[in-house]
């Protein structure tokens, strides 16, 4: 076994290169790809949050005329609905923890000198640019972007006379998407392929970083979601473009024949949401290995329950493919099968529970250190438990018939898939920064940054939770058409507000990242006294990780105040005197 | 750091379930006779979960200030323990338990709300969604609705041509079609749901009414008003520019007042 992973090994290994275009742009090496993946996250993360602002604006000053934009009207909101989505949820949380973070740590942390495959890894990056590049210029096209929403439901994503920006616009957000999906699957088989095949040696499954497994069963989350979605796109384009009829039914719009009939708007559903809902665990469990990684790091005691972690994360990527109607209960599916995705999806809120228990037990008696990393890890956790929190509601169609598509459904899920897995973002930049440009970041700034965005993600989100309790629907671009909206204007104008303010400390994450890299305090090779492998190589890694060295790994990864051991932390490439796992 | 972040966990905690414990914000009033029980039912799903929330919250902010590194001062390592599976199963246990149990105890609600065809004797009402407007189709005496053809659509002259009304068949003469939706009290009334272009979800929040409307199919549901007045009609699923715009109105009115009104609409058509 061991040979045959360090041929592996030889084989893949290849020379640094010496221009600024093989090295930097058309790149193979997984460090820098990994970087290309986190910075177009950290450009579409703004283009995505100056939407929302545009959005909260409006919603509060509906006549109020923008600089550079104008006056925003209702079908404009809609825009701006649609594409905040799509780009946040594809070009941010899935881009940044997976094609980022785990492009650039995955084979250090298995002690692996690339990834499986180099080349591929250059092609899913650039193939995800082109899709980011697409999605951007819908903003630009005759019509503009579409407003179906990111669920993009036919007829009305499928029909060019449904609304504005529903022409090239539309065209262009679904082929931005299906490259967006091949891009996807290609890296999915190179993390599979990688996990699987290029561990060091004594880097056995159970001896692997949960950070890991987080993007190891992401990978396999990915491969079978991604395809889905693609066909699902494809199809769209071809109702949309060549006649066909898989989604739409014959319809009149304005009193006009469309032409189409036959097809099923439902079925688009079935597929999106086969997708969709596995999408969350997609977004999320990177940052669920990541925190569980940084609660034991910074409470210098071993994860509570590792094999309990790992199961759990196995067992919600399972259930998160058995869910997926759940997000169908009043789309006129049948109301048995209602029964069933409800039961499923209060399952998957057992392995969920199981983690957060794992969590609190992993600071139940540490010594907890409150470096910027941790301050995240921890507000990720009270994220995950106030965003999972009304899950079970969602989950229930009895409850799902008064809250379904209201802001109740927007709190939620913004909470747990949007703001929670940004902080396991924000943690991973402030934990691995020092190894990816070799100084340290500022604290004082990391802190003000953290504060201000844990209080102020929650004066945006748990208001939504009352709007929608109240009846207040989503994708709403004014309150004054309905009386019982009227009472929930104060209540929004706070949430408009509190998102000027939390979007603007954002500005203060920016500062600090980009003048850390030229002024940050020079950092040492493993400043958090951590025990895996990127702590062991040199800052910033050299070119094949390990410079030449090849890691032999003793230890289990959490291995910290073992008694009787010399530091309070056994690194994993340390003599095995302490061996547990 | 500890006790920074204790605070602001718990500040966050306990505001956030004053606005819920206070009903500051809460479901509008019920008007049907299927909103005490999911009422109930939310209630007792806010309770049981309120309690998980603020059991996590307060042990995570507790345990931050507790667990703190304090320096010199206390111990001089951290607890070396790697779990407890004991621990793990009885979690495990309790969480599948409450979740699933919480599940069982709403689905005789779900099921009489979705699972039975309407009562015999219940009113029905043609309910069709189009951009942006909601339109609510009577059969009239003859208990039966005329047929609609797509090419007969006039959407700009709205009522009956909006439908497509085919005035040429029998069953049609008598079919009343309204821009507001009456109905009498304490009758169950059957929806028969339609979307002509897009899908719409009509949404009635006093009545804990919601379905969509699925253009190609044709979705029986049914609800039954137990208190009169006015209600609001809005459209919950995205269904263009206008979306937020399509609105309705729900007159649930005297059995005798709803025969008035619908007599005069005949009249008018004669």
């Amino acid at each position: 076994m061991a040979t045959r992973e360090f041929a592996a090994h030889e084989s893949h290994a290849h020379a640094a290169p010496q221009g600024f275009i093989r090295k930097w742009v058309f790149s193979l090496d997984h460090k820098v790809i990994g970087l290309q993946y986190y910075f177009l996250a950290l450009s579409a993360v703004f283009v995505g949050m100056f939407l929302s602002l545009l959005m909260r604006i409006h919603l509060i000053w509906p006549t109020a005329a923008v600089p550079f934009i104008g006056e925003i009207k209702p079908e404009t909101y809609l825009t701006l609905v649609t594409m905040h989505g799509t780009i946040m949820v594809f070009f941010v949380l899935t881009t940044a923890p997976q094609g980022g973070f785990g492009n650039y740590f995955l084979p250090i942390q298995i002690g692996a000198a690339d990834m499986a495959f180099p080349v591929l890894n250059m092609l899913s990056f650039w193939i995800t640019f082109l899709g980011y590049i697409v999605m951007l210029s819908a903003f630009f096209v005759v019509g503009g972007a579409p407003l179906h929403g990111w669920t993009g439901y036919p007829p009305l994503s499928a029909l060019p006379s449904a609304g504005p920006g529903e022409a090239l616009g539309a065209d262009l957000w679904v082929t931005s998407i299906a490259l967006f999906c091949i891009g996807a699957l290609m890296s999915a088989l190179n993390f599979i392929t990688t996990t699987l095949d290029m561990r060091a040696k004594g880097m056995s499954m159970m001896r692997m970083p949960l950070t890991c497994w987080a993007w190891f069963i992401t990978a396999i989350l990915g491969l079978l979601a991604f395809g889905v979605l693609f066909s699902a796109g494809i199809l769209l384009l071809l109702d949309r473009n060549v006649g066909t009829s898989f989604f739409v039914p014959l319809v009149t719009v304005n009193g006009q024949l469309t032409g189409h009939k036959g097809g099923s708007p439902l079925l688009w559903q079935h597929l999106f949401w086969f997708f969709g809902h596995p999408e969350v665990y997609i977004a999320i469990l990177p940052a669920m290995g990541l925190c569980s990684q940084l609660l034991s790091v910074f409470s210098r005691k071993p994860i509570f329950g590792y094999k309990a972690m790992v199961y759990a994360m196995l067992s919600i990527g399972l259930l998160g493919f058995m869910v997926w109607g759940h997000h169908m209960f009043m789309s006129g599916m049948s109301p048995y099968t209602a029964f069933a995705f409800s039961i499923m999806t209060m399952a998957i809120g057992v392995p969920s529970a199981i983690k957060t228990f794992n969590w609190l037990g992993t600071l139940h008696g540490g010594k907890i250190r409150f470096s910027s990393p941790m301050l995240f890890a921890i507000g990720f956790v009270s994220l995950f438990v106030s965003g999972g929190i009304s899950g079970p509601f969602l989950a229930q169609p009895t409850l799902d018939i008064p809250l379904h598509d209201t802001a109740f459904v927007t709190g939620h899920f913004h909470l747990i898939m949007g703001v929670a897995s940004i902080f396991g973002i924000f943690a991973a930049t402030y934990y691995w920064f020092p190894k990816m440009f070799g100084r340290m970041m500022n604290e004082s700034l990391a802190r003000w940054h953290f504060y201000l965005t844990f209080v102020g993600t929650y004066c945006i989100f748990m208001p939504m939770h009352y709007a929608g309790m109240a009846g207040q629907p989503r994708r709403y671009s004014q309150f004054t058409t309905l009386h019982y909206l009227e009472r929930l204007i104060p209540l929004n104008t706070f949430i408009t507000f509190a998102a000027f303010v939390t979007i603007s400390a954002q500005l203060i994450f920016l500062v600090n990242l980009f003048w850390s890299m030229k002024a940050g305090k020079k950092a040492s090779d493993n400043p958090w006294e951590a025990t895996t492998l990127e702590w062991t190589t040199a800052t910033p890694p050299p070119h094949d990780n390990f410079g030449g060295v090849v890691p032999e790994v003793h230890n289990g990864p959490y291995e910290y105040s073992v008694p009787g051991a010399p530091r309070d932390y056994v690194m994993q490439t340390d003599p095995a005197s302490v061996s547990v796992h | 750091m500890g006790l920074v972040l204790l605070i602001v966990i718990w500040l966050i905690t306990f505001v956030s379930t004053y606005f819920f414990v206070a009903k500051t914000w809460w479901l509008p009033t019920g008007a049907s006779a299927a909103a005490a029980g999911i009422d109930h039912h939310f209630a007792t799903t806010y309770l049981v979960m309120g309690v998980v929330f603020v059991a996590a919250q307060v042990a995570l902010g507790f345990f931050a200030w507790q667990y703190r590194d304090r320096g010199s001062s206390s111990a001089a390592r951290a607890s070396y323990s790697h779990g407890n599976n004991m621990l793990e199963s009885v979690w495990t246990v309790l969480t599948a338990v409450l979740f699933i149990g919480l599940n069982l105890m709403s689905s005789s609600i779900w099921a009489s709300e979705r699972f039975r065809p309407a009562e015999p004797g219940a009113l029905q009402v043609e309910v069709t969604g189009m951009q942006f407007q909601w339109y609510f189709r009577y059969a009239g005496p003859d208990g039966k609705f005329g047929a609609t053809r797509p090419e007969l659509i006039d959407a700009s002259a709205g009522g009956e041509s909006a439908l497509g009304l085919d005035t040429t068949d029998p069953a049609s003469k008598d079919d009343v079609v309204s821009g507001t939706m009456y109905v009498p009290v304490n009758r169950e009334v059957e929806l028969i749901l339609r979307a002509q272009d897009v899908i719409h979800s009509f949404f009635i929040p006093n009545m804990r009414f919601k379905q969509d409307a699925v253009p190609g199919l044709a979705i029986h549901m049914h609800f039954t008003p137990i208190t009169m007045g006015n209600y609001e009609v809005t459209c919950a699923e995205l269904c263009g520019l206008g979306h937020y715009k399509m609105n309705g109105m729900l007159k649930v009115v005297s059995p005798e007042e709803f025969d008035k009104w619908l007599a005069a609409r005949e009249a008018e058509k004669q």
